[in-house]
Formats: C-alpha cells, sequence, structure tokens
C-alpha cells in the first residue's frame, strides 16, 4: 500500500485499484470540531476536483475534492453517526470514500508522506 | 483550506500578545486581528462558558461618550437617533437599543449605559460594534444638537466575563461586581484598577463586560485567566453561543434594510417611544407594531445532523420559498443544528414545519421559540 497526499490536505491510500481517501490530522486540526460529514453516493463517478465530500465544523462548510478520478466504491457511514472521530482518528478510522481508482496516472503528481510534511511545515 | 491571513492593516488589540502567547488561530475580523479559537476549540470554548465561565477580548468593539449639559438633554439627543427611552434610564442601569436610518432600518445595535455617579449625569456611555463604529461616529455626530458632543474612546480595551461562575470569579477581584443587576453598570476597582463594570453579556449567560484602561487590560486578563474557572474564548464560540442565545449578529440578523420589528426585537422599544414616536422610520415602525410585519426573524430547529448556514432558502414543504437563513450552526449545547432567518409572517408560527435548502437538498426543519438555550441572567433575590 501506498498513501499520496494533496495540496488540499486529503490523504490517499492506494491498494491496487482501490484508494481509499481521507483528510489528514493537518486538516482536521484546521477545520476545528467536526459535527457533520456529507459524503457521496456509492456508485458516483468523480473527477479530479469535483466536490466529493462536505465537512461541516461548528463555524462553517469546507469541500473536500476528489484527489483523482475515480468511481464510489464505498462511503464511511459511521461519520454520519460519529462526526468526531474526524477529528480523533482522520488517518485511520474516519476515513470518508473508497475510489475505484480510473486514472492511475493522476497518481503520480500527488506528494508522498515526506514531500507533505514538508508542505506543511512551510504553511 | 489553507486561508491566508492578511496581517498587514489589521489591528490589534491591547490583548493581541496574550491570544498569541495562548495560542490562539488569529483571523481578521472587523479590521482587526482577532482569535477566533484557542488550542482547545470552539466546541471546547463554548461548554467551558456554559458551565463555568469565559472570558472574551471585545475590544474591537467601540467606546464612545455623548456628553451633554444634563441628563435630559443627552439622553433626547440619542432618543431621537433611535426608538428606546433614555430619558426615563436610571442611574447606573444599561439598555440594549439601535441606531436606525430614515428608513426605520438598523444603522447598528448598541449598549447605552448611563453613569451610576449623579455628578457624571448629562453623559451616556455607548458600545457599538467593531465593523460599524466608523459609520455610527459619523451618524452620530452628524445628528447631535450643538450642545451634545459625542467622545471616542481609544484608550480603552472592553473584557467580557460570562457563564455561571464568572461572576464570583471576577468578584475575587472586584467584589462590587457581586451587587450589580441584570443591565446595570458601576464603576469600581478590579485589583484596584479603575474599571467600568456592567453585568450583561452576549452568550444568555450570566456575566459581566468591563471598559478598562488599554495599559491594565493584560493583567486584568492574566488575573482572571489564573483561575482555574475561567478559560479564554474567541469569536467562533462567541458567535456559536449568541446563537443559542437567539441573539442577533449585526450585519447577518439584522441590517440596513430590517426595522427591529421585522427583527422581532421591540424589547428595545420602551412604551412611550412606541406610542409618541419621534424616531427615524416611526411611520413604518408604528404600522409594524400595529398592524404586524410583512415578515419576522424567527428560530428553527433541524431535524437532521446537517447544519444549514445563512444564506440558506427558507421554503414550505414541497412548496415554494418563504424566506431566508441569516445565522446557522451547530448548537454545542443541544447537539443539533439551530438558524434563525426571517420568513413571511403567517409561516412564522412556532411548530411550523419548513424547509432548509442546502447544496440542493431539503433539510426540514421547525419553528422554535427562542432563545434555542433558556438564558441565564442574572435576578437579583427580591428583598
Amino acid at each position: 500500500m501506498t498513501t499520496y497526499y494533496t495540496k488540499d490536505h486529503e490523504w490517499i491510500a492506494v491498494e491496487g485499484d482501490t484508494a481509499t481517501v481521507g483528510v489528514t490530522d493537518y486538516a482536521q486540526s484546521q477545520l476545528g470540531d467536526v459535527v457533520f460529514v456529507e459524503l457521496p453516493e456509492v456508485g458516483k463517478t468523480l473527477a479530479q476536483g469535483d466536490e466529493a465530500a462536505v465537512v461541516e465544523s461548528v463555524k462553517a462548510a469546507s469541500e473536500v475534492y476528489a484527489p483523482i478520478d475515480g468511481d464510489v466504491a464505498e462511503a464511511n457511514d459511521a461519520l454520519a453517526d460519529e462526526p468526531a472521530k474526524v477529528n480523533e482518528d482522520p488517518e485511520g478510522t474516519a476515513w470518508f470514500i473508497k475510489l475505484t481508482i480510473t486514472n492511475k496516472d493522476q497518481l503520480s503528481d500527488l506528494m508522498d508522506e515526506a514531500a507533505y510534511k514538508s508542505y506543511v511545515a512551510g504553511l | 483550506m489553507a486561508d491566508a491571513t492578511v496581517a498587514g492593516d489589521l489591528k490589534k488589540t491591547p490583548l493581541y500578545d496574550l491570544h498569541v502567547e495562548l495560542g490562539a488561530r488569529m483571523v481578521p475580523f472587523a479590521g482587526y486581528d482577532m482569535p477566533v479559537q484557542y488550542p482547545s476549540g470552539i466546541m471546547t470554548e463554548h461548554k467551558a462558558t456554559r458551565d463555568s465561565a469565559g472570558l472574551f477580548d471585545v475590544s474591537h468593539m467601540g467606546q464612545a461618550l455623548l456628553i451633554g449639559p444634563d441628563h435630559a438633554t443627552t439622553a433626547k439627543a440619542l432618543e431621537a437617533l433611535t426608538p428606546s427611552n433614555f430619558v426615563e434610564l436610571g442611574f447606573g442601569r444599561q439598555r440594549y437599543t439601535v441606531l436606525l436610518n430614515d428608513e426605520g432600518g438598523i444603522i447598528d445595535d448598541l449598549m447605552v449605559s448611563r453613569p451610576l455617579d449623579p455628578a457624571q449625569d448629562g453623559t451616556l456611555m455607548l458600545v457599538v460594534n467593531a465593523a460599524c463604529k466608523d459609520g455610527d461616529y459619523a451618524h452620530i455626530a452628524a445628528n447631535l444638537p450643538d450642545n451634545v458632543t459625542l467622545q471616542i474612546i481609544e484608550d480603552r480595551a472592553l473584557i467580557a466575563v460570562q457563564g455561571p461562575l464568572a461572576v464570583e470569579a471576577v468578584a475575587a477581584h472586584a467584589p462590587a461586581a457581586a451587587e450589580l443587576g441584570f443591565m446595570s453598570a458601576a464603576p469600581m476597582e478590579f485589583d484596584g484598577i479603575a474599571v467600568h463594570m456592567a453585568r450583561a453579556g452576549y452568550t444568555g449567560e450570566d456575566g459581566v463586560e468591563m471598559s478598562v484602561p488599554a495599559g491594565a487590560a493584560e493583567a486584568i486578563a492574566r488575573a482572571l485567566l489564573a483561575d482555574d474557572r475561567v478559560s479564554p474564548i474567541g469569536l467562533g464560540a462567541r458567535d456559536s453561543l449568541r446563537l443559542e442565545a437567539g441573539l442577533c449578529l449585526y450585519g447577518h440578523d439584522i441590517d440596513q434594510s430590517t426595522s427591529p420589528v421585522e427583527g422581532n426585537i421591540t424589547f428595545c422599544m420602551q412604551k412611550r417611544r412606541r406610542e409618541e414616536g419621534g424616531f427615524p422610520g416611526a411611520e413604518r415602525i408604528q404600522s409594524e407594531l400595529k398592524d404586524g410585519p410583512g415578515r419576522i426573524r424567527i428560530g428553527l430547529k433541524l431535524e437532521g445532523r446537517a447544519p444549514a448556514r445563512e444564506g440558506a432558502e427558507i421554503r414550505l414543504p414541497e412548496g415554494g420559498p418563504v424566506g431566508t437563513l441569516t445565522s446557522g450552526g451547530f448548537a454545542p449545547t443541544l447537539g443539533a443544528p439551530i438558524a434563525m432567518g426571517y420568513v413571511a409572517t403567517e409561516h412564522s408560527k412556532p411548530g411550523t414545519k419548513l424547509e432548509l435548502i442546502v447544496r440542493g437538498k431539503a433539510l426540514p426543519a421547525e419553528v422554535i421559540e427562542m432563545p434555542f438555550v433558556p438564558n441565564r441572567y442574572y435576578r437579583k433575590p427580591k428583598t
């Protein structure tokens, strides 16, 4: 499994043709207390940059964009009942969606963990 | 997500360094660099205020004095701009009011207090919104009689302490604070520093707002924060607290187009003023009082967990639009989303089922009485 990161603070864990997508610890710290997560329907086709999910904190709504092209294979319904998991375990149990990857070439433009860490350090 | 903060021309309050030291996330607000939250986060800060006490830096708000030859003259000058009764405001009493434009719309909402000391009579103390202060001052100054002047105060900070344990915590340094009634104000000493203390606030809780010399603000804030009962609270929780308390945020829930009747804040209009009129926009406001306004500000509780925000359309179930949300968010005390907005008056009755349109989806909601969370203002025991 290889994990990639985006400048929008998403992580993408790739295993075969499946990418698990969530937001990073930095993202959750910036969002603040998450009170609601809206996830896409299973089966929806997303192009890179499409709105994939919406995260609502006490104060504001923030969009999460699809980091790569793919079809939504699974959505983490547990977040509906426990949105605070996004704050507690953003890079683990609080994953957002699993995508069936339709364009693997896009992965090469994403950051690896070291690159993302230095990107966040520079913010 | 990475919202770059331009800190260039932002003003700082006297507590700026303390906010940074406490690890606050600073954001631009009304021209000031202000703490939106501290490391504990909005939810924790909100609950700390409801359960114990929170300290808020509200020094960005405008403090000013209206000074005239005697109380009646100064009070009448302010009555000409607002629909409230200031002539009969007692010594050391505070009142909420609105500045009105000629159409009866709201230029700003503000707090006004009359000094406790009869020797200072003829002065009224004003606290106005940060984002409105320049406009307010220009409007007030341009509409005063020759013998009343507006004096803007630049050398004082404003610190609010709110929550069920707030007054206890403040009284440890300023014992006279415990004697104040709700919406009363008095000069007193806080650890030997001369402050002006008002028992009021913007959270629905008991508490105070104190005007303090800018140079002493940090010492006072540190003294309060050294008390385990008191936590620092940012603008984020200030907003969720006032929303739960059903209180208006100027520029959102009330503005130049809304009258105090539409805004559902007619408590700021005392009987004599309602009857006599003599304020800007009196014709509209008195007719709305008599016949009811066409639209009115209401509270809404959403059925699901998804919040609806300012700007969302309000519709009848399976029907057409009847209004717009002016504030909305998650209520930490209720663990549910709530909102405020304006609807056509015929749909404003508590219990009315409505829908809020969020990202193309209709979220079911119901009109409920405000405040959303019961207020706990101080009531003096009857003796």
